[in-house]
Parts: C-alpha cells; sequence; structure tokens
C-alpha cells in the first residue's frame, strides 16, 4: 500500500527554484531516503512535506487524502511526525517531558480541568509518563530521565528527538539527518533503531548525507541536484546511474569512476 | 532533593505557612498593608508568568488589565449601581474578552515586535483611563465603594490580608497544576521552539492565545483586589511603569518559576519600603539591588537559589 504520494512539488523563494517538479511514493513500512549534494532541495521537500513551507505547485497526499498546505500541527493529527537536522529540542524541560510533549495529542487539553488538577488529569500525567518512560526504553535513554535535555550528548539528543516523533505515533516519520555529527558507533546504533522502527510498521523518510547509512539502510533513494530529481530507484540501481555519480564527483570524476568500474 | 524541590506541594505548602506565620512576628498594623500588597502584585506576577514563564512571551502592557480590574469595581458600583461583587467578574470576563480580540492578532508576532505591540495596548487602556474623565474622574483618579460581606465593610487591612493571601494561594495552586498538564507542558515546548512544538501537534497560536487570556484574567482580579482595599484609584495603576514593575516581579524572582514570582512581588514591593530611609536615593537603590541580583542570580532568586542546594545536596 502507499503511504505517501508526492506530485510535481514545486516551491520558489523570489527567483531561486528551491524544489522543482519533485513525484515520488513511499510504500507503507518502507525506509525511503533522500540524498544530494549540499542546496539540492533535500530539507525544502521535507519542509514542504511536514507543512513548514506550503508547495507553489504539485499536491501531497497521505494514505489518499490531500493534505497539501495543512499547518504543522494539524499533519501532527494525520500522523506526520519529523525529527530536525539542527537538534529543536525543549531544553526547559526534564528528558522525559520532552517524550511527553510528543503524546500532546493523545491527551486531554482543556483548560479547566487542567488548572484544577483534576484526578482526571494527574491518571493522564501518569499514563502519559509511564508511555514515555517505554518509549525512551525503545530508543535507549531510559536512564537519565529525569535529568535537564540539556545534560545528554549529541547523539543522546539525536535519540530523544526520535523519541518524541513516535511518541505520536505516526504513521510517517521523517528524520532530517539523524546521523549528522554522530560518530561511527552512535551511526550504528542508530540503523538499528531505525530498522526496529520501520518493522513496526511505520514508515520512515529520511534526508542524509552519510552515504553508507543511506545505502545501508534504504528501501528506495530518491537522488535530488539542484532542486530537481536525478534518479530514482533501489540504493543499488541509484549508485551505479552515471548522472548520480557526476552530480556527487563532478563531470570529471564520473569519468574516472566509469574506467574504475571497467 | 530535587523531586523535593521541584513539587508542587513544596511550593504551596511553604507558601501556606509563610501567609499563615508572617503576623506572628508582625510589629504593627501597617505591616498588614504591605503584605496584602505584597499579595496583590503577587497574584498578577504568578498570572504574568504563565505568559512569559512558561510561554516565553513577553507583555510589557500587562498593567493595562490590572487597571481594567480595578476601574470596573470603581466605575461599576458608582456609576451604575452594580454589585461589587459582579463588577469583579465584568472586569474578568472584560480582561479575557480584550486579551482574546488583541491576542489573536498580536500573538503572531514575536520577541520585540509582540514587547512593543502589547506596550501600545498598555498604553491605550492607560490613556483611556485618564481622558475619560466623565467616567474615570481622569489622572485625580476615583474612589472606590468598599466591598461589603453581610452588610460589613471589607476595609481593614487584617481582613484584606487573609484575602489577597487566599486568593493568591488559590491562583498559585491553578498555575502549579496548569504546569503539570499537557496544556503546561505545550506551553513550555512552544517556549523553547514552536516549530518543533508544532509539529508534536500542539496548535502554537491557540496555547499562546490562552497563556495571554489567563494572564489577563489574573491581572483584572488583581487590580480589583487593590481597587476595593485601597477605596482609590488612579490612572497609574494601568500605567506603564506598573507594566515593567510586573515584569521586573517575575524576572528577579525566576522567570518561569511561580514560587520566583510571589518572591518577585515581595521584593518589589517590600524593598522601596524599607530603602525609603535612603529618601531621595530610594530609587537608585532599587535600581542597583534588581541590577546585583539579575548579575549574580542570573536565572532569578529561586531557581538559583534552588540549583544551589541541589549541587550541595549529597
Amino acid at each position: 500500500m502507499t503511504l505517501l504520494v508526492a506530485e510535481t512539488l514545486g516551491i520558489h523563494f523570489g527567483g531561486v527554484q528551491a524544489v522543482d517538479d519533485v513525484s515520488f511514493a513511499v510504500e507503507t513500512g518502507r525506509i525511503f531516503s533522500i540524498i544530494g549534494p549540499n542546496g539540492a532541495g533535500k530539507t525544502t521537500l521535507f519542509n514542504l512535506i511536514s507543512g513548514i513551507y506550503r508547495p507553489n505547485t504539485g499536491r501531497i497526499l497521505l494514505a489518499g487524502e490531500d493534505v497539501t498546505g495543512l499547518p504543522p500541527h494539524r499533519l501532527a493529527a494525520k500522523g506526520i511526525a519529523r525529527t530536525f537536522q539542527n537538534l529543536q529540542v525543549f531544553y526547559g524541560m526534564t528528558v522525559i517531558e520532552n517524550v511527553m510533549v510528543g503524546r500532546h495529542l493523545r491527551e486531554e487539553r482543556r483548560l479547566v480541568p487542567a488548572m484544577l488538577g483534576l484526578p482526571s488529569v494527574t491518571r493522564q500525567n501518569r499514563a502519559t509518563r509511564k508511555k514515555a518512560h517505554e518509549i525512551l526504553a525503545f530508543v535507549g535513554l531510559d536512564e537519565r530521565i529525569d535529568e535537564p535535555a540539556g545534560a545528554l550528548s549529541y547523539g543522546d539528543l539525536r535519540r530523544l528527538e526520535i523519541g518524541r516523533a513516535l511518541a505520536l505515533e505516526p504513521k510517517l516519520l521523517l528524520l532530517d539527518e539523524p546521523a549528522a555529527g554522530c560518530n561511527p558507533v552512535e551511526t550504528a546504533e542508530l540503523i538499528g533503531l531505525v530498522r526496529n522502527i520501520a518493522e513496526q510498521g511505520v514508515t520512515i523518510v529520511l534526508v542524509e548525507h552519510d552515504m553508507r547509512f543511506v545505502m545501508q539502510i534504504s528501501d528506495r533513494v530518491l537522488v535530488l541536484d539542484g532542486g530537481r530529481m536525478l534518479a530514482e530507484g533501489s540504493p543499488e540501481a541509484v549508485r551505479q546511474n552515471p548522472e548520480v555519480v557526476a552530480a556527487y564527483l563532478g563531470r570529471h570524476g564520473a569519468r574516472e569512476a566509469g574506467y574504475a568500474r571497467g | 532533593m530535587r523531586a523535593l524541590l521541584s513539587s508542587r506541594w513544596t511550593t504551596l505548602g511553604l507558601l501556606c505557612l509563610v501567609i499563615a506565620a508572617l503576623p506572628l512576628v508582625f510589629p504593627s498594623g501597617y505591616y498588614y498593608r504591605v503584605a496584602a500588597l505584597v499579595w496583590i502584585s503577587a497574584i498578577a506576577a504568578v498570572g504574568l508568568n504563565i505568559f512569559m514563564g512558561y510561554a516565553g512571551q513577553v507583555s510589557l502592557g500587562h498593567a493595562g488589565f490590572f487597571g481594567i480590574g480595578a476601574y470596573a469595581v470603581a466605575i461599576g458600583p458608582a456609576r451604575f449601581g452594580l454589585n461589587s461583587w459582579l463588577c469583579i467578574f465584568l472586569g474578568v470576563f472584560l480582561s479575557a474578552a480584550l486579551a482574546w480580540l488583541v491576542g489573536r492578532p498580536i500573538l503572531r508576532l514575536r520577541g520585540h515586535y509582540l514587547a512593543i505591540a502589547t506596550l501600545g495596548l498598555g498604553f491605550l487602556i492607560a490613556l483611556v483611563l485618564a481622558n475619560e474623565a466623565r467616567w474615570t474622574g481622569g489622572p485625580d483618579g476615583t474612589a472606590v465603594p468598599r466591598l461589603t460581606i453581610a452588610g460589613a465593610r471589607l476595609m481593614e487591612p487584617v481582613t484584606w490580608y487573609w484575602i489577597s493571601g487566599g486568593l493568591l494561594t488559590l491562583g498559585t495552586a491553578l498555575a502549579l497544576n496548569l504546569e503539570n498538564s499537557a496544556v503546561g507542558r505545550a506551553l513550555r515546548a512552544l517556549h523553547d521552539s514552536e516549530i518543533a512544538a508544532a509539529l508534536a501537534g500542539i496548535d502554537v497560536a491557540r496555547h499562546k492565545l490562552r497563556a495571554f487570556v489567563i494572564a489577563a484574567v489574573y491581572a483584572s482580579l488583581a487590580g480589583s483586589a487593590l481597587a476595593l482595599f485601597d477605596g482609590f484609584i488612579t490612572p497609574d495603576a494601568a500605567g506603564f511603569l506598573r507594566s515593567i514593575e510586573l515584569v521586573a516581579m517575575v524576572v528577579v524572582g525566576g522567570i518561569g518559576s511561580t514560587a520566583g514570582s510571589i518572591v518577585g512581588a515581595g521584593l518589589l514591593v517590600t524593598l522601596p519600603q524599607i530603602l525609603a530611609v535612603f529618601v531621595e536615593y530610594e530609587q537608585i537603590a532599587l535600581g542597583l539591588i534588581i541590577m546585583v541580583v539579575m548579575i549574580f542570580l542570573r536565572r532569578g532568586i529561586v531557581p538559583s537559589a534552588r540549583r544551589l542546594i541541589v549541587r550541595r545536596a549529597p
């Protein structure tokens, strides 16, 4: 089944066409990667899918429903969660509270019961905390749950963001450069974590620079260059696509690479 | 230790203890008056802290809502013959409605722009109160009919000490409950990252507006209490300096900390009384003390003290 469809997406900022005529489809439960050189429009494409930007052209379908132009909090309610390349952690809160925020949509949000501190609110807090604890255990962060989020290492903050996104129980999880700034050990652990999430039926779309990461983990890969689609296919097919090689290594490099392959 | 210090029951228990025990050390009746003024200011500060401390927004015109509450209990009974109790609620309703109406457009603004917009709102309210002399008595102010319960007029500082202390306890309990709820977490989340909050499903605009309206309600109630306590009110109560004073209470005490807002109110209300011995240098001394506090206790008094205790504890 197809979960996410992008149809002829495009957006421009002033005279710059940041994303131009990009179309793709992602099957449920698969890991779909978007790669490309710096400035290729990867993060812009992510911002379109997560509702931060409205596309100038094209549409986005989630499970067959047109969700183009919905604001981020409505998209969250439809089941889209994401993490950020430059971390967006709630530093004023504890580790577990960060994940509890991710449960917002599953919680009673009326003002008066909250201010009166009714027993139902206390019960709900307890349930939310328990669920958040489970999620933290799943992402491997259940030891320092009551410390300020800022006390965590960089790699752990990346996990925390993934945990917060999972708390939403999303259908679609967008990971913006999850391995950026992580050391090889952290990256290896991350690959295991992302696979685990996909195995639970969550569809994953990720943007990543680390090629080994992408090639190991992806079911399909989309290559962007200058805002346009260069190629889309299995990791193997994309790796051997001469245009992709050219975009990454330059024309000269592509010729050299061609010789190397014989 | 950390859990004990951050528990809402600790804050609430300490507050009740202080309110109950203070009269034991008061040398004269005058102290009831000062303490009642502290509690009343603290009510407004605790409310403003929900908007500034939890949600991380800024309002430089908050005394405007204080003024609306104060003038509601002055104008309503005197000009329209309305019951004072009813007028307290009318003031609250008016403040909430104004905050909701004005908040929808201006809460789209951020940082300095929001500060200027709220500043304008405060000026506007103070200007109306000063200029509509026919209703408000103009810059000279107006008398406020006293509140009565079962025929007894409430005007003794001792009475108001307990009324305002009780109101503050209630307001503090509500604020602390809010902090530990889905709504409170949403406010604190959008404080740190609006974009991440929105992607966690939080309706950022709606929650900012909620915090603004709640803060306006607290300020309005405090304003009504002050007017009824003093029996007289001037437009200064809604003025720019009052707004800045409220912000200073929240920041000096520790932004985001409800206990801090109360401590900040205590400091900013009592210091001028204590510093009165310096006569004309009073304002300079007050300014200096605030600067020193902010330099050495950057997070504000209560959060800094809490950190110190947690670090010292084994």
